[in-house]
Parts: C-alpha cells; sequence; structure tokens
C-alpha cells in the first residue's frame, strides 16, 4: 500500500474520530426508555455480558443509562459552546470596529468573568435560573467565552495593523466591508477550533455541576446525576457504577479533544508543512 | 584536487529540494537549488548576487546545517578541504563559521544585548566587545538594554557584532546592510575586508549590486537557485564587456546609472524550472542546445560561467 | 493640482524626538519627487503623512489646497516597501486587483502581469510579481499622486528597472504626480526631476 503522509492520515483520523462521536451521540438519541427502566430483580449486578457496565441500586442497566446519560451531556455540551463560541466573536468583532475605550471595556470584561472560579459562577447561574436544561446551558454559555473571545481580539488586533488593511481603507473600502472580507476568512478557522476545544468543557462542566445537585433534576440519565447517585453505594463496594461511566466520560472528552487538535493542525499553515 | 586543498568554503553541486503539500493532499518536492557552485579562498570577500527565490539564503543555512526538517540537500560541501557532515556543521557553525542573520528578528527578544553578544564564551570578551561596540558608534550603554529598545540600525549594528565577536574563520553575512546609514554600512564592509585581510573568509549576500561590485573581490552571480557566473568584482566595474553570462550583462544594463534597461520576462520558478539552461527563455542568444542540454560550469578569463557562450 | 505638506511636524509619542520638524514639501501633478535620504531620516514616515495613512501632529496636508478626503477612494496612493504584506494573504490575487475598481487589462499588460498568476495565492509569487500587482491597483484607482516607499529596494535590479519602467511611461500618460522614496541616489536621480535630500 502506498504511504500515507501525514496530512492525509490527520484528515483520516479526524473523520474517523467524528463518526465514532456521531455513532454514540446517535445511540444515546436512539435508545428507548424502557431499556433502561428500572428492574429490582436485576438490581446490583457487576458488568457481564448481559449489562456491560453493570447495573445499579435500582436494577437500571448503566451501559445504556451512560449512553444516554452521554448523548444529554453531548447536546448540552453543543448548545452551550456555540452559544458560547458565538459571544466570543461578536465580542473580538466588536473591538475590530469599536474605539479604544470599548476595547479596554471588553479586556476588563473579560478578566472579570475569568477571575471568577467557573464552577461557582454556572452553579449560581444555574441555581438563579432555577436548575434545569435552561439554567446549566446558560450557566455553562455565559462563563465559556473569554478565552477565545481573547484569542479572536488577539487576531483581530494583529489584523487591524496588517498594511493591506489599511489599503483597503485608502481604496474607499467601510470598516464592514474590511471586516467581512478581510478579516473574518482569517477568524473563521480560529472560531471552529476554538469552538471545538471549548466543548470538552462544557460537558466536563456540565456533570460536575449535575454531580453537585445544581443541574439537572435526578430522573434524568445525566452522567453527573448517575456519578452521584453512585457514591452511595461506592462504600458498598459497587465500584462499576462509578467507574465504568466516569471512564466513559473521560473518553468522549478525549475523544473531542483530538478533534480539535487535529482540525487545528489541518489548519495552522506552520504544522501544515512539517 | 589541488584548489580543494587550499579553499577555505568549496561547494560543488548542491542542491536543496523541499518537501511540500501542493494544493490537494500529494506531497511533491520542490528543487529550489541545483547544481550551485561555490568556492571561497582564505583572505577574500564573495559577493552572492541575486534577486529573491535565487537560492541565496537557503545557501547560508545548508553551509550552516540549519535548514528545516522538510529539506533535502544534496552535493559536496568541504570546508578547509574537509566534508561538512550535520556533526561537524553544529561543531563549527558559531566558533569557525558565523552567520550575520537577515533579519534583527534574530535576536533573542529577552536577553540583554551585552549578554547577547558575548555569547557562550568563557572569559567574557567584554574588552573586544567594547572595541567593537565604539567603532560602530554604539554607544556601550546599551549592553544593558533589551533589542526592543534598540532603532533597526542599532539592532542590525549588534547583529554584525555578534558574528564579528567570534574568530570564526567564515563569516557568512545575509544583507547586513538595510536599515544601516551609508557611513553605518562601509564601516561594517570596511570590517569585513579586514576582517579578510586577516586571512578569513567572508560570504556576502546582498541584491544590493553596487555594494558587492565596490566591496567584494569575487562576485557570483545566482540565477533560479544556481551559479550562472563568477568573477572577479573588476569585471562588473569595466562593464557588460567584460562579463561572461547574459544574465550578468542583463544585470549591469539594468541598473540606474547604465541606462535601466530590462530584459523581459521572470525568473523561473522552483518547481517549473526549464529543462536545461535555466535562463535560456530569457536568452537572447540562446539557440537549440542549450534547451536540451544544461550547459556545465567552465573557467572563462579568470571567472567561470555556466553557458555555452559565454566569453 | 499640487499635494503639499506644510510645515508638518511629527513623532509617535510625547517621549520621543520629533522625527520630522517644520517640514514642508509642494509637488504639482506630472512632477516627479524624489525623497533621498539614508535610513533613520523619517522618509516612510513622511510618505505616510502624505498618503494620509498618519495625521500630523502640528502642520497639515493639503490636496488642493483642502485635506485629504477621509472616505473614499484616496487621490494619493501608497505603494509599500514590502509587497507581501501590503496583499491579503488568503485572497487569490484577482480578488486584490478587483479591490481597487473595474479590472483594466491595458495596465495588467504594461505591468506584464500573466494571466495565469490571477488563479494563485500571494505565497506562490515572488516578491517582484507581487509588487507589480501592487503598482497595478494603485494605478486602477485612478489616483492623482502616487508615493512609492523604497519599492524596489526588495527586488533585483532587472525586476526593478522592469517595473520603473511601466510607472514612469504610465504615470507620464495618466499625467500623475509621482514622490519616490529611495536611498539609492541614482535611482533618484534616473526617476525624478526634482530631489529632496533629508539629510539637509
Amino acid at each position: 500500500m502506498k504511504k500515507l503522509n501525514r496530512r492525509k492520515k490527520v484528515i483520516i483520523w479526524t473523520v474517523f474520530l467524528v463518526l465514532v462521536f456521531l455513532c454514540l451521540y446517535a445511540c444515546g438519541i436512539l435508545i428507548p426508555e424502557d431499556v433502561i427502566a428500572s428492574d429490582f430483580l436485576d438490581a446490583k449486578h457487576m458488568p457481564s455480558w448481559k449489562h456491560p457496565f453493570g447495573t445499579d441500586a435500582l436494577g437500571r442497566d448503566l451501559f445504556f443509562r451512560t449512553l444516554k446519560g452521554l448523548s444529554i451531556s453531548i447536546t448540552i455540551g453543543m448548545i452551550a459552546s456555540a452559544i458560547s463560541a458565538v459571544i466570543a466573536i461578536l465580542v473580538g468583532i466588536s473591538v475590530a470596529v469599536g474605539s479604544k475605550p470599548l476595547d479596554s471595556l471588553i479586556n476588563w470584561l473579560i478578566d472579570l468573568v475569568m477571575g471568577i472560579p467557573h464552577t461557582i459562577l454556572i452553579l449560581l447561574i444555574s441555581f438563579a435560573l432555577g436548575r434545569g436544561l435552561k439554567g446549566l446551558i446558560i450557566g455553562i454559555a455565559s462563563t465559556h467565552w473569554c478565552s477565545l473571545a481573547r484569542v479572536i481580539r488577539g487576531e483581530v488586533l494583529q489584523l487591524r495593523s496588517q498594511p493591506y488593511i489599511a489599503i483597503s481603507r485608502k481604496l474607499g473600502k467601510s470598516s464592514r466591508w474590511i471586516l467581512v472580507h478581510h478579516m473574518l476568512p482569517h477568524l473563521l478557522p480560529q472560531f471552529f477550533v476554538g469552538l471545538i476545544l471549548m466543548f470538552p468543557h462544557a460537558i466536563l462542566h456540565e456533570a460536575a455541576i449535575s454531580f453537585l445537585g445544581f443541574g439537572l433534576p435526578p430522573e434524568q440519565s445525566a452522567i453527573g446525576i448517575i456519578l452521584s447517585e453512585s457514591m452511595r453505594y461506592l462504600s458498598t463496594g459497587m465500584w462499576w457504577t462509578a467507574v465504568l461511566p466516569g471512564l466513559t466520560l473521560v473518553c468522549i472528552v478525549l475523544l473531542v479533544d483530538k478533534i480539535g487538535e487535529h482540525l487545528r493542525k489541518l489548519i495552522d499553515p506552520y504544522s501544515a508543512q512539517e | 584536487m589541488e584548489q580543494k586543498k587550499d579553499a577555505l568554503l568549496k561547494i560543488q553541486n548542491l542542491s536543496v529540494s523541499f518537501r511540500r503539500y501542493n494544493h490537494g493532499l500529494e506531497q511533491e518536492n520542490l528543487q529550489v537549488v541545483s547544481d550551485l557552485d561555490l568556492t571561497v579562498y582564505p583572505g577574500e570577500i564573495v559577493a552572492i548576487a541575486g534577486s529573491s527565490g535565487s537560492g541565496k539564503s537557503i545557501l547560508a543555512s545548508a553551509i550552516l546545517g540549519i535548514l528545516p526538517n522538510n529539506a533535502k540537500v544534496d552535493g559536496n560541501l568541504y570546508f578547509k578541504g574537509e566534508t561538512l557532515t550535520p556533526q561537524l556543521q553544529q561543531q563549527l557553525r558559531g566558533t569557525k563559521i558565523a552567520l550575520v542573520p537577515q533579519s534583527i528578528a534574530f535576536l533573542d527578544p529577552l536577553m540583554k544585548i551585552g549578554k547577547q553578544v558575548d555569547g557562550h564564551r568563557r572569559p567574557k570578551p567584554v574588552q573586544t566587545r567594547k572595541a567593537l561596540f565604539a567603532r560602530f558608534g554604539l554607544p556601550q550603554e546599551i549592553q544593558y538594554l533589551y533589542p526592543f529598545q534598540l532603532s533597526g540600525g542599532m539592532a542590525r549594528r549588534v547583529l554584525v557584532s555578534t558574528a564579528l565577536i567570534s574568530d570564526a574563520e567564515l563569516i557568512l553575512a545575509d544583507e547586513p546592510t538595510p536599515g544601516m546609514s551609508l557611513d553605518q554600512a562601509l564601516e561594517a564592509l570596511q570590517m569585513f575586508r579586514e576582517i579578510a585581510d586577516q586571512g578569513k573568509g567572508v560570504v556576502l549576500i546582498t541584491h544590493d549590486l553596487d555594494l558587492a561590485f565596490e566591496f567584494a573581490d569575487r562576485v557570483a552571480v545566482f540565477y533560479a537557485g544556481t551559479t550562472v557566473e563568477t568573477a572577479p568584482a573588476s569585471d562588473f566595474k569595466k562593464g557588460p564587456d567584460a562579463l561572461r553570462h547574459p544574465y550578468s550583462k542583463a544585470l549591469w544594463h539594468a541598473l540606474p546609472q547604465n541606462g535601466f534597461h530590462p530584459i523581459e520576462g521572470f525568473q523561473p520558478y522552483a518547481g517549473n524550472l526549464p529543462p536545461a539552461c535555466l535562463f535560456a527563455p530569457r536568452c537572447p542568444y540562446a539557440t537549440e542546445k542549450c534547451r536540451t542540454q544544461a550547459p556545465l560550469l567552465r573557467e572563462v578569463r579568470g571567472g567561470e560561467v555556466r553557458c555555452y557562450y559565454g566569453a | 493640482m499640487a499635494l503639499e505638506a506644510k510645515n508638518i511636524y511629527f513623532r509617535y509619542n510625547r517621549k520621543q524626538a520629533w522625527i520630522l520638524q517644520d517640514r514642508s514639501i509642494k509637488i504639482e501633478k506630472s512632477q516627479r519627487l524624489a525623497i533621498f535620504a539614508p535610513s533613520g531620516y523619517g522618509k516612510t514616515t513622511l510618505a505616510m503623512l502624505l498618503a494620509g495613512y498618519l495625521k500630523p501632529i502640528k502642520g497639515e496636508i493639503l490636496l488642493n489646497n483642502m485635506p485629504l478626503p477621509r472616505k473614499g477612494i484616496c487621490p494619493v496612493q501608497l505603494i509599500y516597501q514590502h509587497p507581501e504584506m501590503a496583499i491579503n494573504p488568503r485572497w487569490k490575487l484577482k480578488r486584490v486587483l478587483d479591490e481597487c475598481g473595474t479590472y483594466n487589462a491595458d495596465i495588467i499588460d504594461t505591468l506584464g502581469i500573466e494571466p495565469a498568476w490571477l488563479d494563485r495565492f500571494p505565497a506562490e509569487l515572488s516578491g517582484g510579481e507581487l509588487q507589480r500587482f501592487c503598482v497595478a491597483r494603485a494605478l486602477i484607482s485612478g489616483a492623482d499622486f502616487l508615493i512609492c516607499d523604497e519599492i524596489s529596494t526588495m527586488l533585483d535590479v532587472i525586476t526593478q528597472a522592469q517595473i520603473w519602467n511601466v510607472i514612469l511611461r504610465e504615470t507620464e500618460r495618466r499625467n500623475m504626480g509621482v514622490i519616490v522614496v529611495t536611498h539609492n541616489r541614482y535611482l533618484a536621480d534616473k526617476i525624478a526631476n526634482q530631489t529632496l535630500d533629508l539629510t539637509v
């Protein structure tokens, strides 16, 4: 077989990882509720062929519960990080067209939000909005935009000092025209990579908040709920209720992180030539 | 064979190609330097003149062994008769071969100037540095400053100092003078002259032809990654009749003081080079032979030329 | 029509010494002025001021006794020393030409721009080839004055002669004023009919 070059390998890997991710997500959504219904006759089973992740104290199959939980986490993560990334790019762009005081204000705001620990902030926002899906998404979305906004702001400032932007202005182009035609094409790749790398943070925070009991209601199969329920039974030796769903969450986070890294390699012109 | 012993630096048939990705996903090899020859004897300044993209800076990197990883080098390089291997290059660079880099971005932004010029040498060459700074008209206090606190011209002079402070026998100066005032540039070149007179060699890479003619002993003209002519600098002052290669003649005619008459066309791209003589498509004297068979470098009147008809 | 700098002062910040102090220049349309000085004398700063890229701290830049227009295509166009920084690296070169107005096959032809280059990205062309696009862009914009800031310093002499011969021919035909900023005395003498030496 012809030896593949690095760039092709990266693309194949990325496509493969995205497919795995989509499969997991689809499984989680398509699983009917009755598969994870409680069955007291089947409770507290160790992992087996019938129940790969074992069953919990109420006799629910943990494998399918975990999958279901993941798909909920992924949905929340995607919505929240998409909102967050949009906030980030809007903030970044307002630096591009705005004045110096606006830039200082935005910088101050970024520092402020980054200064408060995320978990506490999400917790407070989620609590104030009455927990549940909505509170959680708003909480995550309103805290995760800062670092990406900072990256985009830096990029915008660097772009703004480029001679071709100044020339464009002297050729009679408006700020808006320059933003759309000169700047956005540079920013969009940053935006997408930032979006994907934000996603693992979002689902980890979602799990953490749910675990602490300030996120999703307990009847949902979210990973955070599964983990917090399992805490009660850990001392009785039911290790699998915490370890296996927890590991699955870690795997998903690493998977998405890898996708982001690969995409960055494909977009970044410097690493592309190696 | 005899000359190879005497020469400080001898380069034969050097070729450099880069592996890169084209638009799609295919990898390709891009030949940027082909069949390049250059010899530097002790006690002389050899200027390398050529347009950007003619392989000047790549040559310097190849001699020092600091080309990026995706580069492939073929051909023979000798330093004082010894083959330049990667190990030898690592040993020699900074001690026996010094580089004056092309851009002031090569200064470490977080290191003070004095420390940067001294380098790792023990004992610290403080006196030599002070003398160098004095000659360049650099205030001694700048040794406590960071590069960003210097003007462009000052940083340039610091870069030249970093190379001159070493005991290098060969100095590769890659465009050392832009940004300096005329006096400073002349002073820097004067110092290169003195170093050469001490029996060392200087390779002066420049696209400023006036400078090359004025200060070098010999001028090597590069075109599309190869040497088309090596001639005593005096030949360039004498005029086009003393020159051997049609490209050198074209360079002479294009100078503002010599009529400002350009020839047509462009230097060919790496990856899209003519099959035989690289200059043939633009050459007024090209014949069928030039388009089918690449000419070899041959000696003509105390110089070398890569052309069938140069005389 | 004349471009004029009236007693201009400039420095980048208050702590700095003046780069330009009480400098006045006047150039009529159809004249060619060379500004000659070694580096460090504020040649580039003066070029940027005249083209309206910077504002003088004191004094004024006048075109026909009026300040430079702030909106629309500027009648004073500057060509930079480094063409690769003056062109968006993500744009194909066709787009670069489209940015400045109507596509003009005539200019492109005289500048020796090959049609095949239009579909390439800037990284695929050499500095000399890119500089042709910058010149084309400035000419197509229909400017009255052209300021050339060391535009051929980074180019080889053949390309330099090729580009300058076109600029001289075209600006003469269009009756444009040209300001040449250079450190090369021979080039200044060859191109301009007036020389301003900033060192004196």
